[in-house]
């Protein structure tokens, strides 16, 4: 965190000040490493046998926060009886399909809820990343559950989360990660201290948890953790995603994202949503609590903002003129797709893939063997050039004259040359002013989409084909102004917020939206942002005039709030937890959620509220429900669905790793996203032979000094003259091993890619001891590419593709390799190094690694086939 | 210059009798660097940003004159960040000056070992035709059975974490009402 988030860093500096103790856990020693108490070197990859052993340290000892756990968490529900566990299945749950590679959840239901399985066969989640709908919400789960207050029923999620993780022991931790016992029972101690009535955590996490083929399992233990612990919806605790980019988080709510519309609200699926009514019903499940049963109204007013005059309730608001999905069509199976010539052009909107992600050969290819490309960037990045200066000109796989792509190079307007909002890591939207107008033909983002559908609209005026209609009849007429006829940003902003159709009024929040087409609101979770026709993303009282929660910085969403959850910071009875950790409460005179923040609570609904028979929506969730977004109103220590690659989080090792998985026989995530391309490989591990070929681990992560695929650092001389250069980091021991002299060259050769790089001996690596062997560890920064004012080889082209089954997102945090001294070859002698690594790891192209590599015949779960093997176990 | 002023101006004494004790702020001033002013009091107008590149949304103020970027700081108003910056936080100035930057449409024909000038109208017109033909190849109305797919898996696009809301609103928008499908960002990845 200090070393990619230094301003953020200030605050945990400030906790240690007043007393907080500061543990970090990385591969490698950083500049947070310096300055925490405690630093716990890991082996890449590892996290849910780190995280899963202080779930058992929490249990074993009883330190739950009982009361909390009992009223707010799921602990007490009972799950069904046809669930079986990994432990049972070797590391696979009941209702694995092997033919898809992918869980059918019946059996992970609640007791009697069997048939409520939101998911029923999860492959189709899978390709459409399903996962990421829930990002603000939980997955479909009925309202009414069985449950045991004394926490005895062997079935109930406490005694089901007692036995999942019973065998990830100190000792286990130790093995698996490499981490002494001492330094983890410290951790597990002091997380478990620090927490409670008077003391809450705080987990910190970024791509080091996501960038991985099991990455949402290793923030749901992170979940449990804080739920256990009491540590959600209260001051000073939480989970604290830290995000790489100035406004990711924005680009998450307002989607550049296949599979979402703006505000989570999922893109049809042919199959699943051919009318508009099973589509509003997919999101916002008749029968259950919580706020999503108001999903007809965000909806129809989105389709209302989009479509304008023309969407009316009689045509369902032109839901007809949305795209639908069929599958996977994720940004890599994209680049495959170009690859195979299925895609005729691309748009880069200041994103620089050549370099920044996973397996950038494959990327370069991609983008070689296109009609048209369209760069929008402040500099000329690689992924412009790769036909005239890539790597694979100098290898010949790609010849400039024979390279088909036409490139439009169009030059993009910086941050203090347009106005409009970013939205931080914390939900928090910050509207910027803009400082002068961009040079030459720099334009905003705003102005060419607004200027190229205008004028995409003027070629097809009068069109009849059908394709055409959803164009014609855009709601597009927003005010421009100035010499360059920039659009307004504030009028698009007034959009999101919405407002209401025949009066103009923008909408104060998102309870005003209506399913009738007389509201239109382009985001709803944005809603209240222009509250009162006012840009509430511009409110700049300075902290020195305002409390610490700072309510009238900036806005976040939902409704202004800055801790989400907060109802838990209150007792079931509406009171604090404690007077030190007070932070919103039920004022019983007023009858009314007071408090530091905006109660993330229906306002005047008292904690001794019960729910009439029957009820759904809002009016389901008691009052003693705190997390108001969840179809139980509950915060999930279990997830009976919703989690794609199982209902609690299972140690699994990389898909490359050098190591046998010691937790289970189950090597990898069963689940992973797998593409059996000629283009793709993964490296050999156990139980395949042949893992030694690669014997080390790498991991890539961040420099202070640049940024992601250094377009905006590489060329900027301050910073290039801070970090010149491409290097990797190896420890003492393996610069003895591998034969690498500090300064010298090295090269790193995987399956994919060979790179070269400066070698850093230097202790902030250290092997680690791991199962009875030795595991060496390397580092890169994966910021360099060959534009630019420093450059050097792109650490991400040595990745292959793997992924998350939940998001789709890349395993780009760890993999295996070889490194040798000296520089790598050039020209076609560097792909013979690549062919002659593969013969040797019996790679062949395009295969897939064995998926099940269980040891004891699995349990037949309802919808499994049976017992069997698959893929024999040569550890 | 007397006696007095020649000793009043001498550092050491300045440092133990004013209220610099450390000697680090006007105790060690020149009379050349008292004469300063810094660019950012000059400056013609000051416009409330937000740091361009990762998500800690440190408040920036960008300081103009002449309608050029004479300066950024670090907001001390803002609660985020305390008027702090990291190391690419405070190279923003170098960011949008640097010489690096591309200020005209370039354009690289196929089969082309070289770019070449276009007029940025001109791009725009070929770039819509280009996305008019790439619909119209690739088109797919209706699935095997007939349920609607409205849709084009010709064209893709990646980008949108350092852009703004309002930015990626219109861009989904316009993609979604093209039929494009394959809109990703850096969120995948
Ligand atoms: S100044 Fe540094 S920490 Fe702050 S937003 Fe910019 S990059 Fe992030």
């Amino acid at each position: 965190m200090a070393e990619a988030h230094p301003v953020g860093f200030q605050w945990v500096m400030e906790a240690k000040r007043r007393g907080a103790k500061v543990f970090h856990v990385d591969p490698r020693f950083t500049r947070t490493s310096a300055v925490a108490d405690t630093y716990l070197p890991i082996r890449a990859g590892t996290d849910i046998a780190l995280l899963g052993g202080v779930v058992r340290y929490i249990l074993d000892n009883e330190l739950d926060f009982r009361e909390y756990v009992l009223a707010y968490t799921n602990a007490a529900t009972i799950v069904s009886e046809q669930f079986a566990d990994t432990e049972d299945g070797d590391g696979l749950f009941s209702g694995y399909d092997p033919h898809t590679d992918s869980y059918v959840q019946t059996s992970w239901q609640y007791a009697g809820h069997e048939q409520d399985s939101g998911s029923g066969h999860t492959a189709k989640e899978r390709d459409g990343a399903a996962g990421l709908q829930h990002e603000s919400h939980g997955a479909q789960v009925s309202g009414q559950t069985a449950r045991d207050e004394t926490l005895q029923h062997p079935r109930c999620v406490y005694q089901i989360l007692r036995r999942h993780f019973a065998r990830y022991t100190p000792e286990m931790v130790e093995r698996v990660c490499g981490i002494p016992r001492e330094k983890f029972l410290e951790l597990a101690r002091a997380w478990a201290e620090n927490s409670g009535r008077e003391r809450t955590g705080a987990l910190v996490y970024s791509v080091g948890w996501t960038q991985h083929s099991v990455g949402v399992q290793y923030i749901r233990t992170g979940a449990i953790i804080q739920l256990l612990l009491g540590n959600m919806g209260r001051p000073g605790g939480g989970i604290l995603a830290l995000r790489g980019h100035a406004s990711i988080q924005g680009s998450t709510d307002i989607p550049t994202l296949f599979n979402l519309l703006p505000g989570y609200l999922p893109m049809p699926h042919h199959a699943d949503h051919p009318t508009f009514d099973d589509w509003v019903d997919s999101i916002r499940h008749p029968g259950q609590k919580g706020f999503w049963g108001n999903a007809r109204a965000y909806a129809a007013s989105l389709l209302k903002a989009y479509w304008g005059d023309a969407a009316t309730p009689e045509n369902d608001f032109c839901y007809d003129h949305l795209p639908r999905m069929t599958g996977d069509h994720g940004t890599y199976q994209q680049v495959l797709n170009m690859i195979d010539g299925k895609i005729k052009g691309y748009f880069l909107l200041g994103q620089n893939p050549a370099v920044g992600s996973a397996h950038g050969r494959a990327q370069r290819l991609g983008m070689a063997n296109l009609d048209w490309l369209v760069v929008r960037d402040l500099f000329m990045i690689e992924s412009a050039t790769f036909w005239k200066n890539g790597p694979e000109v100098a290898t010949g796989e790609i010849v400039p004259q024979e390279c088909r792509t036409e490139v439009f190079f169009l030059p993009a307007a910086s941050h203090v040359e347009k106005e409009g909002t970013f939205t931080q890591t914390q939900r928090l939207l910050q509207w910027r002013e803009k400082a002068v107008e961009p040079p030459g033909d720099a334009r905003s983002e705003l102005w060419f989409f607004y200027h190229l559908g205008r004028r995409l609209r003027e070629k097809l005026a009068g069109s009849a084909h059908r394709r055409d209609r959803a164009l014609l009849d855009l709601a597009w007429d927003y005010p421009t102004h100035g010499p360059l006829a920039e659009p307004s940003a504030e009028a698009v902003l007034r959009e999101i917020n919405g407002y209401d159709v025949s009066t103009g009024r923008p909408l104060a929040s998102f309870a005003e939206a209506k399913d009738d087409g007389s509201t239109a609101v382009g985001c709803w979770i944005y809603s209240g942002v222009y509250a009162d026709g006012v840009n509430q993303a511009a409110r700049r009282r300075s902290r020195h005039e305002q409390d610490w929660v700072a309510a009238e910085w900036g806005w976040a969403w939902p409704a202004n709030r800055r801790t989400l959850y907060n109802r838990a910071s209150a007792d079931p009875q509406g009171r604090p937890w404690s007077e030190r950790k007070k932070y919103v409460w039920w004022d019983p005179q007023a009858g009314e959620w007071t408090g530091y923040d905006v109660p993330d609570f229906e306002r005047t609904k008292p904690p001794t509220y019960r729910p009439p028979q029957g009820a759904s929506g809002p009016a389901a969730l008691a009052g003693d429900d705190p997390f108001v977004m969840q179809g139980d109103g509950k915060g999930w220590l279990y997830a009976p669905s919703g989690v794609l690659d199982g209902p609690l989080p299972t140690h699994y090792e990389p898909a490359e790793s050098p190591m046998r998985n010691p937790l289970y026989g189950q090597q990898a995530n069963p689940t992973r996203k797998v593409y059996a391309h000629p283009v793709n490989s993964v490296n050999p591990s156990p139980p395949q032979e042949h893992s030694a070929v690669f014997p080390y681990v790498f991991t890539v992560s961040r420099l202070t000094e640049h940024h992601t695929a250094g377009a905006m650092s590489r060329t900027v001389s301050p910073l290039a003259e801070l970090q010149p250069e491409m290097f990797v980091e190896v420890s003492p021991e393996l610069a003895a091993e591998a034969g690498l002299t500090h300064l010298g060259w090295a090269h790193l050769i995987s399956g994919r890619a060979v790179i070269e790089a400066k070698v850093l001996v230097t202790d902030r690596l250290t092997p680690l001891r791991v199962d009875g062997r030795v595991i060496h560890q390397l580092w890169l920064p994966y910021h360099f590419g060959y534009e630019g004012l420093v450059t050097g080889d792109s650490a991400n082209d040595l990745f292959g593709i793997t992924l998350d089954p939940n998001v789709l997102i890349q395993e780009s945090k760890v993999g295996t390799c070889d490194i040798l001294p000296g520089r790598r070859p050039t020209g076609p002698p560097l792909r013979d190094l690549v062919d002659d690594y593969r013969r040797r790891a019996g790679i062949v192209p395009g295969e897939r690694p064995p998926t099940v590599t269980t040891r004891v015949r699995r349990p037949a779960g309802r919808s499994g086939d049976g017992p069997r093997e698959k893929g024999a176990d040569h550890a | 210059m007397g006696l007095r002023t020649f000793i009043a101006g001498w550092p050491v004494y300045r440092q133990l009798t004013g209220t610099d004790p450390l000697g680090r702020g006007v105790a060690a001033q020149s009379g050349r660097s008292a004469g300063l002013t810094a660019r950012t009091e000059t400056a013609d107008r000051v416009a409330r940003s937000v740091c361009p590149y990762c998500a800690v949304g440190c408040g920036q103020r960008v300081y103009v004159s002449d309608d050029r970027v004479t300066q950024i700081e670090g907001d001390p108003d803002s609660p985020i960040s305390r008027g702090r910056l990291c190391p690419k936080g405070s190279a923003s100035k170098s960011l949008v000056t640097s010489p690096l930057r591309q200020t005209t449409v370039r354009y690289r024909r196929p089969y082309s070992t070289d770019w070449e000038d276009l007029d940025l109208d001109t791009a725009l017109d070929m770039i819509a035709d280009r996305l008019l033909a790439a619909r119209e190849q690739t088109w797919e109305d209706v699935d095997s059975e007939g349920r609607p797919l409205h849709r084009t898996l010709g064209i893709s696009s990646l980008g949108g974490a350092t852009l703004d809301n309002e930015e990626n609103y219109l861009i989904k928008k316009l993609f979604t009402a093209m039929g494009a499908l394959q809109i990703e960002n850096q969120a995948r990845i």
